[in-house]
């Protein structure tokens, strides 16, 4: 059973301008135990998608249709009050900036404490579950760490912190929305190795937000491929980047730095921009950049099983398997 | 073996504190405090006369060994006068802020993170207080009511909640958008939690140098009252009154405006250096780093 599982999840955000229609129709699910990663360019919705499924939205967004099921249970018709007993319990999330997601004028210690207030613990022993968090996700010296305040950490070990604060209550689902874009590159490595472990260990579903190709190929299981508000591309990491069946994936993917093999002194990019959301085209939503539009394109491609459980967005695969 | 290398555990407060005493500016401010605050709790055992007791006789005379700050008009030791007119402005003083700080929080948190609406609500009733001159407020509710200590403290509470309720606002408002909000929201922290345990220490601070700052001018403002007849009513002594019979006999002796000068200058210099090195030793960030 997925622990996630999102069905035709419409979000728009009302501007002075109109609806800004950041999320269209998105089906997407995280399976038990599973690492799935969501992979796009800014602004196509990665962000929005989260803060969905968390339900701490911004203010002016509406959510027009569809369901975030979560074991079972539609989190969007879920009250105020059960969504904060899920928060930090059943679901948590890791942010992009390790510099920011801890208060800073109080302790780490204090601040690991806290976050246990829904459990009928002792302060010592909450201390000592903190202590334990901070050792698992590799602190040293963890007793006296506690007593610290985030500034006398640093951005790795903040963004462990943060990760020891997530998995505390051992949930069901982690949500690392770029949980390692603020750090440099040997950090990276090291979270996502760390990341990798403590997964086998809880058993958790973790959803992966990232723009950086390398890091989903290295850590998750599948992939979701999100383009300007839909999902373009689903299938396990292997699928998808060994075999693009979107012409967006297969952009995206020689655009990666990591896979140019001819020295260059220009890196390559996908021509044109994203559409814009609240005047939405017609049609296919990538045709505008596509190297192979064609008159399909015109209307919106659906769908389609392109191999074994890797699905796309894009009419050639529907016109191979006819033709 | 990270021990030694690690400060040992101390309370927050006692980690202020520790710091304070290091800064000399804190120290001396610390000093002047404790001393003031000393003298008024010890007043009647700290007094060499009593403050009201009449010895005409003796009156207006200049310091002495018997009388150290010299006599008023009705021959009232000065000194005396001066250190149970420290009660006074205390019992004026701690109220009041305390009065101030309590709304102003309770306020300016509501504002700075509950709707639109109610901020609109909370920064015009702040704006309606404040567009009140509060001398001109207290002459309005004393013509009322009468003049008291009761009125004073009451009077420039009420005026003083804006300031704080202002700073509180402000800073909620740059801090609720700060990611470390929503972090906690999405560990489900609740808004009374959030407020209580994540806003309130990171405005605690500035505000705690606020009102050490601000303590001054409360005393001050108590003394201006109490010069215009407005505060507290004769014979009880205030630095005000010492300051008002000290203008009204200048020509007959210089010392007693001198006598009731000089504890609102400490306190004012002593509150203010308090609140200077307070400034730099709450924020976790900066403390030790000063180098003063």
């Amino acid at each position: 059973m997925a622990v996630l599982d999102i069905r035709g999840l419409s979000v728009g955000y009302s501007t002075p301008r109109g609806e800004l229609r950041a999320l269209r129709d998105v089906s997407m699910m995280v399976p038990e135990g599973k690492i799935v990663g969501i992979v796009g360019e800014s602004g196509c919705g990665k962000s929005t998608l989260i803060s969905a499924i968390i339900r701490l939205m911004a203010p002016n967004a509406r959510v027009g249709a569809g369901e975030v099921r979560f074991q079972g249970r539609d989190l969007l018709a879920e009250t105020e009050a059960q969504m904060r007993a899920l928060r930090g319990t059943q679901i948590s999330m890791v942010f992009q900036d390790p510099m920011q997601t801890h208060n800073p004028v109080l302790t780490v210690g204090r601040q690991m404490m806290d976050i246990q207030y829904r459990e009928r613990l002792s302060r010592a022993e909450k201390r000592q579950r903190a202590e334990r968090m901070l050792a698992l996700v590799g602190i040293p010296d963890p007793e006296a760490r506690l007593n610290q305040y985030p500034f006398e950490f640093s951005g790795g070990m903040r963004q462990r912190i943060a990760i020891a604060m997530a998995l505390m209550a051992k949930p069901a689902l982690l949500i690392a929305d770029e949980p390692t874009t603020a750090l440099d590159a040997t950090l990276e490595v090291e979270i996502i190795k760390r990341l990798r472990e403590l997964q086998d260990e809880i058993g958790c579903g973790v959803l992966f937000i990232s723009h950086h190709l390398g890091v989903i190929a290295e850590l998750c299981d599948e992939v979701v491929v999100m383009y300007a508000g839909e999902v373009v591309e689903t299938g396990s990491v292997r699928d998808v980047f060994h075999a693009p069946a979107h012409p967006y994936t297969r952009a995206l993917l020689e655009c990666d730095p990591g896979h140019i093999k001819v020295k260059t002194r220009v890196l390559p990019t996908i021509p044109g921009n994203i559409p814009d959301l609240v005047n939405l085209p017609g049609g296919c939503i990538f045709a505008d950049r596509c190297e192979r539009r064609h008159a399909a394109c015109a209307a919106r491609p659906a769908m389609a099983l392109a191999g074994d459980g890797q699905r796309a967005a894009c009419h050639l695969i529907t016109e191979r398997e006819t033709a | 073996m990270t021990d030694a290398s690690l400060p040992k555990p101390r309370s927050e407060l006692g980690e202020i504190l520790y710091h304070l005493v290091r800064d000399p500016l804190g120290l001396a401010g610390l000093i002047i405090v404790l001393a003031i605050l000393a003298s008024a709790v010890l007043a009647p055992w700290i007094a060499p006369y009593d403050p009201i007791a009449l010895n005409v006789p003796d009156r207006l005379q200049g310091p002495s060994a018997a009388h150290l700050m010299g006599t008023d008009q009705l021959g009232r030791d000065t000194f005396s006068r001066v250190i149970w007119g420290g009660r006074v402005a205390l019992q004026v003083a701690l109220p009041t802020i305390g009065g101030a700080i309590f709304f102003g929080l309770l306020l300016g948190m509501i504002a700075g993170y509950g709707p639109r609406w109610l901020d609109n609500l909370i920064v015009l009733l702040f704006d309606t207080i404040r567009s009140f001159p509060t001398v001109m407020f207290a002459l309005a509710v004393v013509a009322l009511v009468g003049p008291s200590l009761n009125t004073v403290i009451l009077v420039i509470m009420v005026t003083s909640i804006p300031t704080y309720g202002r700073v509180v606002r402000t800073l909620t408002q740059s801090l609720k958008e700060a990611e470390f909000i929503t972090a906690e929201k999405s560990l489900g922290a609740s808004t009374p939690r959030i407020m209580a345990v994540h806003l309130l220490p990171n405005v605690l601070g500035p505000l705690a140098v606020l009102a050490a700052m601000d303590i001054p001018t409360v005393v001050g403002l108590e003394a201006g009252l109490s010069f215009l007849g407005m505060g507290v009513k004769p014979p009880t002594p205030s630095w005000g009154s010492l300051l008002n019979d000290g203008y009204n006999l200048i020509r007959n002796t210089p010392w007693l405006i001198i006598a009731g000068g000089i504890p609102l200058i400490l306190t004012t210099v002593g509150f203010t250096f308090l609140g200077e090195a307070l400034r730099d030793v709450v924020d976790p960030k900066l403390r030790g780093k000063g180098g003063k």
